[in-house]
């Protein structure tokens, strides 16, 4: 496809194409989510950005973790989120400014760290994608496995982790 | 196909949204959202990695370690929202600029 | 073709499976009104059409034409998007469900019941946007109350759901109907039955765990700003998920479309699964009609200090029950 100023710019296929408005999605979902002034509003953009997120894991041929993104994302850990903004709801209203007094400084890190990303990204010669996967339960069955052999100390770890976590919020959140 | 640098500038915007978000707001649950931005993001790097790698049936370390942050930013989210419930109860506000008590 | 494989007849499907949803949630309300009118011993709906049957279609034309008020205080983007999206969860989870001999109603995908357990997720946020955007104390109360309920009892639903998985052996719902199962199978899994109920109770708002929306104490909960059609939406949410529950419910515990002959006439299964889930609905408004309202503090009693002890307990055993008997 030639663009004026005769820049070259190839075709998507169809994948490619329906890839590029799901990442446009997050992106713009994930930018909402530090600039919108309305904190629940943020929540809320987060919530689009996870379900972006598991979009991509579609792409990815990765559906268990897709479906677990959104298991434990959006149907956890945003829930959360939005919780915690109804119990402190007075914040909403008031405030100047969103933002801290290094805002400035912070904008100017994130954006040369996402430069110096991208010039990464851009100039390594990445291998082409690796071989097809099948995606049916023997995926699944494999990860499984994986868990219970090779990872078995982090999967035990983490869940000695999620039971301590359990246990400190509810320490931590009781009324004393 | 996708080409896997594609998926690497997505995560690598996202990463840079969460990090300025953790940065630069003053609401501690927005900088926690911030902090779930940039997992994500990593997890997104993880699984890009394990689909273009060598060999994704038989090596499933990345999808082991995306599914490994899933369960560890649980915990994350529980308990930073639980510190931020119980410091609101304390202080009337979770503004981390106003907690400045150990400041001289 | 291929994208006449991939996007055409799903959405063709899926257009069916929406307008018959429809339908049912339309006669569901009636279904509901009688039986309750019977339990309490009165006629119910009987002046539209031979035994009530237009009713529905009344109820319709006066919700489209009932005006449109959207309060000045409310946050409107996401005041209009909290009803939509309370209906979205219900209709989407219909499409994993077998509704014929290796027929789902969408697509067999390889994490059927991940699927179930990800829209429960995701079912509360219409209730939770609602409650926040109407800027409202009930409201808020109401949503608040409704998503600690919904995320307290997925934790239960989703053991018994693994439970389940596990002496399936298969992600797939269209394997799970169609796999054999022997005779102590069947009894565990109706064991579990009752509780599975309890938790499904809870997470559609049913009485006597409508607690979100009880009107002597939050007037109506987080609809209380809502009128016309988009009042109409919850209300309509609630009963499809009563059917997608129990559409549910027959598929896990009850052989979903399975029935004498269904294997050789392939148009039984869709019959079968029909008659399965209106005795669920019979079983939804009966209870309704018969037990009163918990107390908030009670309900969640139950389910932490009840349910989620149990599920656990149930969920070893039926590993056991995996390991060594299958």
């Amino acid at each position: 496809m030639q663009l004026p100023l005769g820049i070259e710019v190839p075709i998507p296929t169809f994948e490619q194409f329906v890839f590029i408005q799901v990442a446009l999605l997050t992106a713009v979902a994930g930018l909402a989510v530090v600039i919108s002034r309305n904190l629940f509003h943020s929540a809320l953009a987060l919530t689009l950005t996870f379900f972006g997120v598991a979009g991509v894991y579609v792409f990815l041929e990765a559906e268990f973790l897709a479906v677990s993104q959104v298991l434990v994302y959006v149907g956890a850990i945003a829930m959360l989120i939005a919780f915690a903004i109804m119990l402190t709801r007075s914040m909403m209203y008031g405030r100047t400014s969103p933002l801290n007094n290094q805002w400035g400084k912070s904008s100017l890190f994130a954006f040369l760290f996402f430069i110096g990303l991208l010039a990464f990204a851009r100039a390594t010669p990445w291998p082409a994608a690796g071989e097809e996967v099948v995606a049916d339960e023997a995926l699944i069955g494999a990860l499984g496995r994986e868990f219970v052999t090779t990872y078995v100390i982090a999967f035990e770890v983490l869940g000695l982790l999620l039971l301590l976590a359990l246990v400190g919020a509810v320490m931590l959140a009781r009324d004393r | 196909m996708v080409p896997l640098s594609w998926y690497l500038m997505l995560a690598a915007f996202l990463f840079s949204c969460g990090l300025y978000g953790a940065l630069a707001r003053r609401n501690a649950i927005a900088m926690l959202m911030g902090i779930e931005l940039m997992l994500n993001a990593a997890n997104i790097n993880l699984v890009a990695f394990w689909r273009h790698g060598v060999g994704p049936m038989e090596d499933l370390t990345g999808q082991a370690f995306a599914v490994l942050i899933i369960g560890l930013a649980a915990a994350e989210a529980a308990v930073g929202l639980a510190l931020i419930i119980a410091v609101y109860r304390e202080r009337r506000t979770i503004d981390v600029d106003e907690l400045d008590l150990l400041s001289g | 073709m291929d994208w006449l494989q991939l996007l055409v007849f799903p959405a063709i499907r899926a257009l069916i499976l929406i307008f018959v949803l429809l339908t049912g949630f339309a006669y569901l309300t009636w279904y509901e009104r009688k039986l309750l009118a019977r339990f309490q011993v009165r006629y119910g709906p009987n002046r539209a059409g031979k035994f009530g049957l237009l009713q529905p279609a009344a109820d319709a034309v006066k919700a489209f034409f009932k005006e449109e008020i959207i309060p000045n205080h409310v946050d409107k983007p996401v005041y209009l998007l909290a009803p939509a999206l309370a209906l979205v969860p219900a209709l989407i989870i219909w499409a994993v469900i077998p509704i014929a001999k290796g027929t789902p109603a969408i697509a067999d995908v390889n994490i059927g019941f991940l699927w179930i357990l990800a829209v429960a997720g995701i079912e509360s946020y219409g209730i939770i946007l609602a409650g926040w955007s109407s800027n409202n104390n009930y409201s808020l109360l109401g949503a608040l109350r409704s998503s600690a309920q919904m995320v307290s009892y997925e934790l239960p639903l989703g053991l018994f759901l693994v439970s389940i998985l596990m002496l399936a052996g298969s992600f797939s719902l269209v394997d799970l109907v169609e796999g054999s199962r022997q005779w102590w199978e069947w009894i565990w899994l109706w064991l579990a039955f009752p509780f599975f109920f309890i938790c499904i109770l809870a997470e559609t708002n049913r009485s006597p765990f409508d607690l979100p929306e009880t009107e002597n104490e939050l007037v109506a909960g987080f609809q209380t700003e809502y009128g016309g059609m988009k009042f109409a939406l919850f209300f309509i949410a609630e009963y499809v998920n009563m059917i997608s529950t129990s559409a549910i419910m027959a598929t896990l515990f009850f052989g979903g479309w399975k029935g004498p002959f269904a294997e050789q006439y392939i148009w039984l299964g869709p019959v079968y699964l029909l008659i399965k889930v209106l005795i669920l609905l019979f079983l939804f408004i009966w209870v309704r009609a018969s037990i009163g309202r918990p107390r908030y503090d009670q309900l969640m009693k139950f389910c932490w200090q009840f349910m989620l002890p149990l599920g656990l307990v149930y969920v070893s055993i039926s590993a056991v029950l995996a390991v060594f008997l299958k």
